[in-house]
């Protein structure tokens, strides 16, 4: 683990404590069962936002703390163990990278303090078809008016307005488009991993210009992506954690299951994994938080390498539990669902390890 | 292979394709087989009873089990005949199950003659729906630990206790089930007893699987009652046929027949559609195409490997050592299918439900879900490896497993 700061480690500390009171696996469940239109809780949101979680990398002049993308991947890890659904990454991180990197003062002014304080929920509208491609933008914008569909928008039913990619005179730019406009459809998404999700249809929607194009998309993306893999971290782990408890405990022939070395070298595996997971993903938030040239590869290393950590893991806490992890009551469902759509968001394993590859010049 | 051809085979293909002209309802064509669907869903239709019917009267649902008890009494080659005209002709084998799949042919081999005269012929008809109890709570890899008890009533023993992962016993008519008849010794203490699902003793209670679907059961007896003439094999005899059951149920998952196929479209046809192929016509997606031809290749050598198994067997009813390392191949080549089919649709593949997401794409996820199960039931994939280091490849075993 890195070596934090006081300030990080109350702040880890308090989102520890927090997910493990509040917000336990079981909360999840509820929220599943129960429906819930926006995919997440909205009383564990206020809750979340009134910590000042929402504002973690907001400047302090905006409402939020500055304290940067490796302080809120602690956060995002903690809530990834108990699968916490939230706004968090795509407003928190995703939605607030955009303005704080590409806002004008006043779109800062706007919508900061909002996200900062949780009262506004930005979502990123990027992808068009069934796989990342965030290069290829068919939304265009003409006369201040955008038109396209985006699919699979994280948080796209609770968004109060969108980061939009779209072409204007062939160039690819990000704009901020306001859910409530009439020229805005959506629809929500009915997911294997219950998260909020929707499809977005833009129609004439007024937008408003975000500065930076193309490299601003990418730099917010790969914001998105480390944080995403801080929460991916923190899942695996949890997941890795019920599973060792579950070999400690198990006894098939008369003895624990933990005692089978074919069991006991797959655990030593995953862990190997896992740690060296945590490596590339902290490497990518500090990264991140320091501006540094390879920000781009680190971020493709961290995503790509959690994607295949967390798959191995998702899978062997469903083979290790044997029947009672393929029942619905059992968590490891959750977990195996949640990897899927985590490896799936802003680029699966293969479109990182390309990218890695075409930055490293081959 | 010799059995191929010749004129009586040629004569006996006619036969069976004017058969199937005649008895297979156009309405069914090209329809999936119900007995194919992990859950049932509604009765089946007039069609399907028809069909199911008419191949149950020749016994051809069954077509090498013997004619005395219903089967079809077919050579291997003739049986090839009639599942081949029943494929081309876009037909379904409508008699199946885990009668059909393992109890029967244990059945076949260790019960006597009034019992196989008793129950062979319902199954090779499909009219009754047998269920499988033998796994218990704490009674999974360790089968032999388990503890639901049968107690020697005179004329029938009572049974207590509970079975787990029980699949379609809230369909079931009859179980065919492993209990304690001796307290004193493991492997030794077990019998093989068959009873009736319908008998106040009996209770379910369906579990939802990650997929959605509650396909197995909770399995509670409380004085059950087991017929002394149901019983399979000698008193405390049961593990040996246990072991022959398992057999078959492990060929009758992998066999050459691929029985866990997913169904649905090949994931090649689904990749060209969903990822695109580039200007030299290959998959644009090159990481994904390097995994997908290793898995084709490897889903190939496993097929030779089953048709190659198939042919040295021959002569030789029952399966042959090398279910053990088919089980296990079988079910991660068709578990990465599932997966990559997942990649492949992209977010497409993640839908659980609604229009915004087709019937493959929504079937692919919950394949994929239930595609867990493979590497556990039937024998994890775990006891498949210790079967092959311990009584294939003569390595030590630790535990006192059989
Ligand atoms: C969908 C489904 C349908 C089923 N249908 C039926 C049915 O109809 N009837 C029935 O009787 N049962 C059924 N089963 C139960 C199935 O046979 C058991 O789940 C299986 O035997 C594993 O037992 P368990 O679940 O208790 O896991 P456990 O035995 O507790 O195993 C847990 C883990 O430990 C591993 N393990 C155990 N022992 C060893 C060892 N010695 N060395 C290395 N690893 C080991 C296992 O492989 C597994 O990964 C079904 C299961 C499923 C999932």
């Amino acid at each position: 683990m890195a070596v934090l700061t006081e300030e990080q480690s109350m702040l880890r500390d308090a989102a520890k404590s927090w997910v493990q009171e509040k917000s336990p696996v079981t909360a999840f469940r509820k929220m599943r069962d129960s429906g819930a239109e926006l995919g997440y809780d909205v009383a564990a949101w206020n809750e979340m936002a009134e910590m000042g979680w929402a504002g973690v990398i907001v400047p302090e002049e905006y409402g939020g703390s500055d304290f940067g993308y490796l302080s809120l991947g602690l956060v995002l890890e903690e809530l990834g163990r108990t699968l916490t659904a939230s706004p968090l990454l795509a407003s928190g991180l995703a939605g607030a990278s955009a303005l704080i990197l590409g806002g004008s003062d006043e779109q800062k002014q706007a919508w900061l303090p909002k996200i900062a304080d949780g009262s506004a929920v930005v979502a990123l509208a990027v992808d068009e078809g069934p796989h990342h491609r965030p290069e290829k933008v068919e939304a265009t914008v003409s006369g201040g008016k955008l038109s396209g569909k985006k699919v699979f928008v994280l948080e796209g039913m609770a968004a109060d307005v969108f980061v939009v990619s779209a072409t204007e005179g062939g160039k690819v730019e990000l704009y901020l488009v306001k859910a409530d406009d009439a020229g805005v459809t959506r629809t929500k998404l009915s997911l294997a991993d219950s998260r909020g999700a929707a499809n977005v249809v833009f129609n004439g929607a007024a937008a408003e210009k975000l500065t930076g194009g193309a490299a601003l998309l990418d730099k917010v993306l790969d914001r998105a992506r480390a944080g995403l893999s801080a929460e991916m971290l923190g899942a695996a782990l949890q997941a890795f954690e019920i599973t060792l408890d579950y070999l400690k405990t198990r006894v098939q022939f008369g003895q624990v299951i933990g005692s089978f070395q074919a069991l006991q070298h797959r655990a030593a595996k995953m862990f190997t994994e896992l740690e060296l997971s945590r490596s590339a993903v902290e490497a990518a938030l500090s990264a991140i938080d320091n501006d540094a040239p390879d920000t781009a590869e680190l971020v493709s290393l961290a995503k790509a390498k959690m994607g295949d950590t967390f798959h191995l893991v998702s899978n062997e806490m469903v083979q290790m539990h044997g029947g009672i992890g393929m029942t619905d009551a059992h968590d490891a469902g959750f977990y195996l669902k949640r990897a899927r759509a985590a490896e799936a968001a802003f680029g699966n394993q293969a479109f990182h390890r390309d990218r890695y590859a075409k930055i490293q010049g081959y | 292979m010799a059995d191929f051809g010749g004129t009586d085979l040629d004569t006996f293909r006619k036969e069976v394709r004017e058969w199937v002209e005649a008895n297979f309802p156009a309405s069914l064509k090209g329809k999936p087989n119900p007995m194919a669907r992990e859950e049932r869903g509604s009765e089946p239709s007039a069609d399907q009873e028809a069909w199911r019917k008419a191949v149950g009267a020749k016994g051809w649902g069954t077509p090498t089990w013997p004619k005395e008890y219903g089967g079809g009494g077919l050579s291997g080659a003739e049986a090839r005949i009639v599942q081949g005209e029943i494929a081309r002709a876009g037909a379904y084998n409508p008699i199946g199950g885990m009668g059909v799949m393992m109890f029967g042919p244990t059945l076949l081999e260790y019960g006597t003659d009034a019992q196989k005269q008793e129950h062979i012929p319902p199954i090779c008809r499909g009219e009754i729906a047998w269920c499988q109890g033998f796994s218990e709570p704490g009674a999974g890899s360790d089968l032999a630990a388990l503890s639901t008890k049968a107690e020697d009533k005179g004329d029938h023993f009572e049974i207590n206790g509970s079975k787990i992962w029980t699949s379609g016993a809230q369909w079931a008519d009859w179980c065919f089930c492993l209990v304690r008849t001796d307290t004193s010794k493991k492997h030794e203490g077990i019998s093989f007893v068959l009873f009736t699902m319908h008998q106040p003793g009996v209770e379910v209670r369906p579990i939802p699987l990650i997929a959605g679907s509650s396909p197995f059961c909770e399995t509670f007896f409380t004085n059950a009652r087991a017929e002394k003439k149901d019983l399979v094999g000698p008193l405390n005899g049961g593990w040996t046929i246990a072991k022959r059951l398992l057999q078959h149920e492990r060929s009758g998952l992998t066999g050459a027949g691929g029985g866990l196929g997913s169904g649905g479209k090949p994931i090649e046809v689904l990749a060209k559609e969903y990822v695109g192929l580039d200007d030299a016509g290959r998959l644009a997606d090159s990481d994904l195409r390097t995994r997908l031809v290793t898995n084709a290749m490897n889903m190939r050598a496993f097929q030779q490997t089953a048709v190659r198994a198939m042919v040295e067997a021959k002569g030789n009813a029952s399966p042959s050592s090398a279910t053990s390392i088919m089980k296990n191949a079988g079910t991660q080549l068709i578990q990465e299918r599932h997966e990559m089919a997942l990649e492949i649709m992209g977010h497409q593949g993640l839908g659980w439900d609604g229009d915004d997401f087709s019937a493959d794409e929504l079937a692919a996820v919950r394949g994929w879900l239930f595609g867990k199960a493979f590497t556990i039931f039937g024998g994890s994939q775990e006891v498949q490896s210790n079967i092959v280091s311990k009584r294939i490849l003569g390595l030590p075993d630790l535990t006192q497993a059989k």
